[in-house]
């Protein structure tokens, strides 16, 4: 089931060199190479073989990890991806967190008072939350936050202070998402029967809203968090762009700009093969939770 | 005929008049209204050509010749603003229409005819959908370059899963009711049941992911402009905009408002619209 | 043996699009301590509001208690504080529902779901309320109940899941049941256990019980006393025997199916013609009369006040009185 999805993005991935135009080996050469590096390159990359023995040598170095070497510093790719993908890593769980603490509790809020006034300013933040660009909202955060009030730095890395805009800016539209989830979940849970007969038998509002009513709510908005943080993965690059952040977003926006194929084929594997985990994982959390699925 | 004619356009009336109880969406049509308006008109509307600049009036704040100021190469921002308008629908139209297309088409072959077919093309649309977000237009950029078709393209290709699953789920769903064995029992040939009887009636969820695509589209396509992966300059579009105005934020910050409350606007509009459409055609409804 | 729950006159209504449901329109009766209780009628007449009303269940918005008393245990119910009445839920009153597949919450076990509810009202340890637990599985006949107990609903079978409802009801030996269609949505042979696991259960524990129900055969079962209802009142009262020998109310007639002997043309009422009233514009005087074929002079006037054409036995319906005595 997973292996067909992993299949078809490492083509994907090993196709980009051979899609753009030109030769492949003098495109991974670089400019003003000379022939003989040209042709020592095409030898040690197999790049004069057969397509499929190339897609085998490529995935063969793939999984000892090894991504090739960046045209621009003749670094191994897979040094660079290490700690910009572990930043973005950072900065994504960051953001979830954040946007799952606000969704959550507006969402929850927000079913328990349907249409009062927090209800509706909620769904209206939702709807702003969902429509901002997140470069934009990234911006003004840094207007408002940055330069005037001065509370946090414009950019770059360090500690955690730093990633708290950019974490905002890239949440901002899961937390509305997720929100959105809860409260409709919510709303469903607590007509439910099992609701009727946990008031009946004499528990507090309480108990019956956050014990009974938000365990059942969770399990579909569980799928929810785990999408969410896979658009963030994809997403940060704005955010890192914005903030001048070392993220692999930027690092494989960087590469096209200077066309070093290696760091855009190796970037483009890394997130897609994260994000296809991420969502095994979630399924497996979804089956864990829910007790119609995990026994029997 | 006549009689199915009669409950057409009474299904529509009932529809028409369910959108215009609700407000929010009025709100939204308004504001997709005037943005077509505004790209439509935008050569006839515009105080200033989008693309020539005066030097010596760069970063001005607004002023009565300049009602939003210029940016950092002396141009007229509200003209930029209004052509802006412009190249995003051109771009927004030219996505959806494709993914539309090609979405649908592979949704109804694929929830029809089942099996390997169904399974392929499934297949194909979870490749693309293991990109998260905007990292599938970016790595389809990565392939085909950047510039304004290939930015249409890839924001083409990235909507087609969304389209394909939908409309898979629709015909699903249909194929199994009455009305279709009743059209096999005639001896409609598939290509007519496909296209006459399915379609037709998956038409609403289609129409609800249309408007809602525009809006996801805009984010995405304005997203890579201002990454630089899209339009190129000098091209007077919203993201692009907004990256050149990051360097003067300070000292003109004026510049980088307009633009991207340009596009939360209109992104809103066809989300509140799109939802009102999804609300107004579930005739599961509610009150 | 007194009286151990007395309903006074209860109005409960509902508020929807401009519209007020006059759902339940002066309710009265009484419940005698150690008795069974049944209250009759079709879908929407009001049954199940009654009952929710007792416990102060309505949901507002858009329902709400506007007037009435319910006396239980020397207190009117419709005083207390929210927190008085969760004391009474449960505890006192319990009540269990139509629809066993959903009314436990599918993410806690069995167990735990009953521990909650002994916890809450009586002072029990969790050791000591996991025995009683067990101790109230087995008595409700669930087969090795300590395994049971573990489990999650969705592992039981419908009947199995209304016995774990009853023992979770029972649990705090409440002195009134409320069992609202309880055996409607299960099978056939499933139904006749759990009526015999209620009367039961009515013997061990001294429980009197409120049934609501449309199925009369399970009244024939259950009960002592009847109340027919019919469009938010209750249009006639009796013993289980009077009701069944001796129907009065014309709307009771036609639920039996019975052949009237009166001084008029013999109908033979197989189906009541006509529909139930839209309780937001109920009918002019008493609520059956556009589809009763007894109606005349008074019935559109005002509500027929109880009349009692014999002992253990009230009818709200003016050809038992009046000025015209069918005795």
């Amino acid at each position: 089931m997973l292996l067909p999805v992993l299949f078809g993005v490492s083509l994907i991935s090993f196709s980009l060199l051979h899609m753009v135009p030109g030769d492949p080996a003098e495109l991974l050469a670089g400019e003003d190479a000379n022939p003989d590096f040209i042709q020592a390159l095409r030898k040690e990359y197999g790049l004069d073989k057969p397509l499929y023995i190339q897609y085998l040598h490529f995935v063969s170095h793939v999984v000892r990890g090894d991504f090739g070497i960046s045209i621009r510093n003749r670094e191994p790719v897979i040094k660079l991806l290490k700690e910009r993908f572990l930043f973005t890593v950072q900065l994504s769980f960051l953001s979830i967190l954040i946007a799952g603490f606000i969704g959550l509790i507006a969402g929850v809020i927000s079913s328990t008072k349907q249409y009062s006034l927090f209800d509706n300013v909620s769904m209206v933040g939702a709807l702003f939350g969902i429509s901002m660009p997140i470069f934009w909202f990234g911006l003004l955060l840094m207007l408002v936050f940055s330069v005037h009030l001065r509370w946090f730095p414009a950019g770059g890395k360090g500690t955690i202070i730093h990633l708290i805009l950019p974490a905002i800016a890239l949440g901002a539209a899961g937390s509305a998402v997720i929100a959105r989830m809860t409260r409709a979940s919510m709303l469903e849970v607590i007509r439910q029967d099992y609701i009727r007969t946990a008031r009946a038998n004499g528990l507090r509002e309480f108990i019956v809203i956050y014990k009974h009513a938000l365990k059942n709510a969770m399990i579909p908005v569980i799928t929810v968090f785990g999408l969410e943080f896979g658009y963030m993965l994809g997403g940060a690059v704005l955010t890192e762009t914005v903030f001048s952040l070392p993220g692999v977003g930027r690092l494989m926006v960087e590469g096209i700009f200077q066309r070093d194929y290696p760091v855009v084929q190796g970037s483009m594997l890394l997130v897609a093969t994260t994000f296809v985990l991420v969502n095994l994982l979630t399924d497996i959390a979804y089956a864990f939770f829910d007790p119609k699925i995990r026994y029997e | 005929m006549n009689e199915t004619k009669a409950l057409k356009t009474s299904q529509t009336a009932e529809v028409w008049r369910r959108l215009k109880r609700n407000r929010a969406a009025i709100l939204g049509g308004v504001i997709v209204l005037l943005f077509v308006l505004i790209a439509i008109l935008a050569p006839y509307i515009s105080p200033y050509p989008p693309n020539e600049g005066d030097l010596m009036k760069r970063l001005k704040p607004p002023s009565k010749e300049h009602l939003l100021g210029t940016d950092p190469l002396g141009r007229d921002l509200l003209s930029r603003v209004i052509y802006g308008a412009r190249i995003s629908l051109q771009i927004q139209v030219v996505a959806v229409s494709i993914a539309m297309v090609i979405g649908t088409v592979l949704g109804m072959v694929g929830g029809y005819f089942g099996g390997k077919f169904d399974h392929l093309i499934m297949r194909l649309m979870d490749i693309l959908l293991a990109f998260p977000g905007i990292f599938l237009a970016i790595s389809i950029i990565a392939v085909l370059g950047s510039g304004l078709t290939n930015l249409m393209l890839a924001a083409g290709i990235y909507s087609i899963p969304q389209f394909a699953r939908i409309v898979r789920g629709s015909v699903i769903s249909l194929k199994e009711k009455e009305f279709i064995e009743a059209a096999r029992a005639v001896g409609e040939n598939d290509f007519n049941i496909l296209f006459r009887y399915l379609l037709p009636n998956s038409m609403a969820p289609i129409i609800v992911q249309t408007t809602l695509r525009m809006a996801t589209v805009l984010l995405t396509a304005s997203g890579l402009s201002f990454l630089g992966l899209g339009v190129q300059p000098p091209t007077a579009e919203w993201g692009a905009m907004l990256s050149n105005a990051r360097a003067y934020l300070i000292t003109a910050p004026h510049v980088a408002t307009v633009p991207g409350l340009a596009i939360m606007l209109v992104v809103m509009g066809f989300n509140l619209f799109g939802d009102g459409l999804r609300d107004s055609l579930d005739p599961r409804l509610k009150d | 043996m007194g009286t151990l729950l007395s309903v006074k006159n209860l109005r409960t209504q509902f508020y929807s699009a401009g519209r007020t449901v006059k759902a339940l329109d002066g309710v009265s009766f009484d419940i005698e301590e150690g008795s069974a209780f049944g209250l009759v009628g079709e879908t929407g007449c009001g049954k199940s509001v009654t009952a929710l009303s007792i416990l102060r269940l309505i949901p507002y918005p858009p329902g709400k208690i506007v007037e009435g008393e319910i006396r239980f245990s020397g207190r009117n119910l419709l005083d207390l504080s929210e927190e008085e009445m969760r004391s009474v839920r449960g505890k006192e009153i319990s009540m269990i529902f139509q629809e066993p597949m959903t009314s436990l919450n599918p993410v806690f076990r069995i167990g735990d779901q009953i521990i909650e509810v002994i916890t809450l009202h009586q002072k029990l340890d969790r050791s000591q309320a996991f025995e009683k637990t067990i101790e109230m599985l087995e008595r409700v006949h669930i087969p090795e109940a300590r395994r049971v107990a573990k489990q999650f609903p969705h592992q039981l079978s419908g009947g199995m899941r209304q016995r774990v409802m009853i023992a979770m009801e029972l649990s705090c030996h409440p002195h009134l049941l409320i069992a609202d269609e309880p055996t409607t949505a299960l099978d056939v042979t499933i139904q006749a256990q759990i009526l015999r696991l209620i009367k039961e259960m009515r013997r061990e524990f001294h429980t009197s019980i409120l049934l609501i129900t449309h199925d009369l055969g399970v009244i024939a079962e259950l009960c002592d006393w009847v109340a027919v209802m019919y469009a938010g009142s209750i249009v006639e009262q009796a013993s289980v025997e009077e009701i069944f020998e001796n129907p009065r109310h014309p709307y009771t007639q036609g639920l039996w199916g019975a052949i009237p002997l009166m001084d008029r043309e013999k109908d033979t009422l197989a189906v009541i013609p006509g529909t139930v009233p839209d309780l937001s514009q109920p009918p002019e005087g008493c609520k059956f009369n556009p589809r009763c074929a007894y109606r005349f002079d008074p019935c559109d006037r005002a509500i027929p006040p109880l009349f009692q054409p014999s002992p253990e036995h009230l009818v709200s319906c003016y050809l038992y009185g009046g000025g015209k005595n069918h005795e």
